[in-house]
């Protein structure tokens, strides 16, 4: 049984090969490579015709930014979209990985998909990898059954509200819908609120900044409002400009190499052997 | 055993020290000096004030400018101002920028097994009237410099200012003085422009830039906002 499980080579899912090297390495004193998070204001509401997704688009590396305007709410079918908050790399992965089997599940039912459908593809992946896939998910779309708005946790737990905050900046984001959200809200006064809870975010918390990303679904489709919000530009640019003088770099030797300038065909068929 | 075990396992995780965040950078040039600091005030992701400022006025010319922890910041400018009355009483003079420069280093060395978490700048006149900076590390290591940077964004800042001031090396001889060939305009100018740099790609960085510039005709102070993100 064992033997069978080191021979048979593995169909899929990460590659564990290192994991034991690391671990011997981080006992010696090594330190593991940072990753790029996004330490995230990330927000959702349900208003009349559907629902509202709000972002901010900083992306940071500990203290440094390392991305002044990414884009942090992800498409998952023409009808549902997801905020992802978390290490960027799985937020991103895991859905694209939900959105190919979402549009698979298109093709082999003719049907629209449904939130519910993608929200047990992403807890059940989640969960499956015990909360080491850190990606803490804002998932809201319209189906065939109205409206929906979901958070997703990194361990795979999840909820269903009418209005939902997550990342660093969700306390800061919650303090908003808490004191103006109601039912029945119209488009403008959904925008308007998460606009502010997101800037709520920007302003109060330092991980989250920049830029304010929306994303407005209903049963007529989606509108993807792309930096509706720039509440943060540069405040002062110098009016002398700057000069780089030669020689800061000092060159030790040069050498130039012409490149060919004749290119050999080899008639014959490459495909022999 | 146990309990006893369990009672220091308690304190394990306790630090004595915060990083309250912040940059600080001074300039000195023929016969002025430019000393800067953000006034945003930070623990974690959290900030705790936009308006709180990081620098403080020795004596008639030496200002400091300090980041790091702001309880020890505060502890060590309280240390400073008290030594620098019994020095007025004493000797019926302000401290020079210099004297004041060594006062420091030895503040600082004086907590070597337990110091204060701060990052200082010293900058002002010196006895001749030129521009002069001083720049510490925690325990009070110091340096006479034409210019520094500290704190959160100095990584950012120090290669722009190496680049656009660069000083002549200090094993030169005969030495040279390291002293900025801008002029006062154009050093407040660069200040405010490497400020909105970092704010752009430092957490910790923004709200507002505070700017004092010594020169002989005594003090100013001047603000300009940064980001608040």
């Amino acid at each position: 049984m064992a033997k069978a499980a080191v021979d048979v080579p593995p169909k899929g899912g990460f590659s564990f090969d290192l994991c034991r090297r690391n671990e011997m390495l981080v006992k010696k004193g090594a330190e593991l490579p940072k990753f790029r998070k996004t330490g995230t204001t990330i927000v959702g509401l349900v208003f009349k015709d559907g629902v509202i997704l709000g972002a901010d688009t900083r992306a940071t590396e500990g203290p440094i930014v390392c991305d002044k305007n990414c884009e942090k709410i992800h498409y998952m079918a023409p009808n549902i979209y997801c905020c992802g908050a978390g290490t960027a790399a799985d937020t991103e992965a895991v859905t694209d990985m939900v959105s190919s089997q979402l549009a698979l599940h298109r093709y082999a039912t003719g049907r629209e998909s449904r939130v519910i459908t993608a929200l047990t593809l992403l807890k059940s992946h989640l969960f499956s990898y015990q909360g080491h896939v850190s990606a803490a998910l804002v998932l809201g779309g319209v189906d065939v059954t109205g409206p929906h708005l979901h958070t997703i946790y990194p361990h795979g737990s999840t909820d269903t509200l009418p209005f939902a905050t997550m990342g660093s900046g969700s306390l800061a984001a919650m303090a908003m819908f808490e004191s103006r959200y109601k039912e029945g809200m119209t488009r403008e006064e959904g925008i308007k609120l998460v606009c502010d809870a997101i800037c709520s975010g920007i302003f109060n918390d330092l991980g989250s900044g920049s830029n304010v990303d929306v994303c407005v679904i209903t049963k007529d489709g989606k509108d993807y409002l792309r930096n509706h919000q720039l509440p943060n530009p540069r405040t002062y640019v110098s009016t002398r400009g700057y000069s780089f003088t030669k020689g800061q770099t000092e060159v030790l030797s040069t050498k130039i190499t012409p490149m060919k300038e004749k290119v050999e065909i080899i008639e014959g068929d490459a495909m022999e052997e | 055993m146990a309990p006893v075990e369990a009672a220091t396992k308690q304190h394990a995780n306790w630090s004595p020290y915060d990083n309250n965040g912040g940059t600080v950078v001074a300039i000195a040039g023929g016969n002025y000096c430019v000393v800067a600091a953000d006034t945003r005030m930070s623990t974690g992701y959290s900030i705790l004030t936009r308006d709180y400022s990081k620098i403080c006025q020795l004596a008639d010319k030496s200002i400091m400018a300090s980041s790091g922890f702001q309880a020890d910041v505060k502890a060590l400018q309280k240390h400073l101002a008290a030594k620098h009355l019994i020095y007025q009483h004493q000797h019926n003079k302000q401290m020079s920028c210099p004297a004041m420069a060594q006062l420091l280093s030895n503040t600082l060395y004086y907590k070597r097994f337990f110091p204060y978490y701060a990052f200082n700048v010293l900058g002002g006149l010196d006895s001749e009237g030129k521009g002069c900076v001083f720049t510490y590390d925690a325990v009070g290591s110091y340096e006479r410099v034409g210019y520094s940077a500290q704190g959160s964004g100095a990584t950012l800042i120090t290669p722009v200012l190496d680049n656009q001031l660069k000083t002549p090396s200090p094993l030169l001889l005969p030495a040279k003085d390291a002293i900025t060939p801008l002029s006062e305009t154009e050093a407040v100018d660069m200040v405010k422009d490497v400020f909105a740099s970092a704010a752009e790609r430092d957490i910790y960085t923004g709200d507002r830039v505070e700017i004092v510039v010594v020169n002989s005709e005594g003090i100013r102070r001047e603000y300009v906002e940064l980001r608040k993100d």
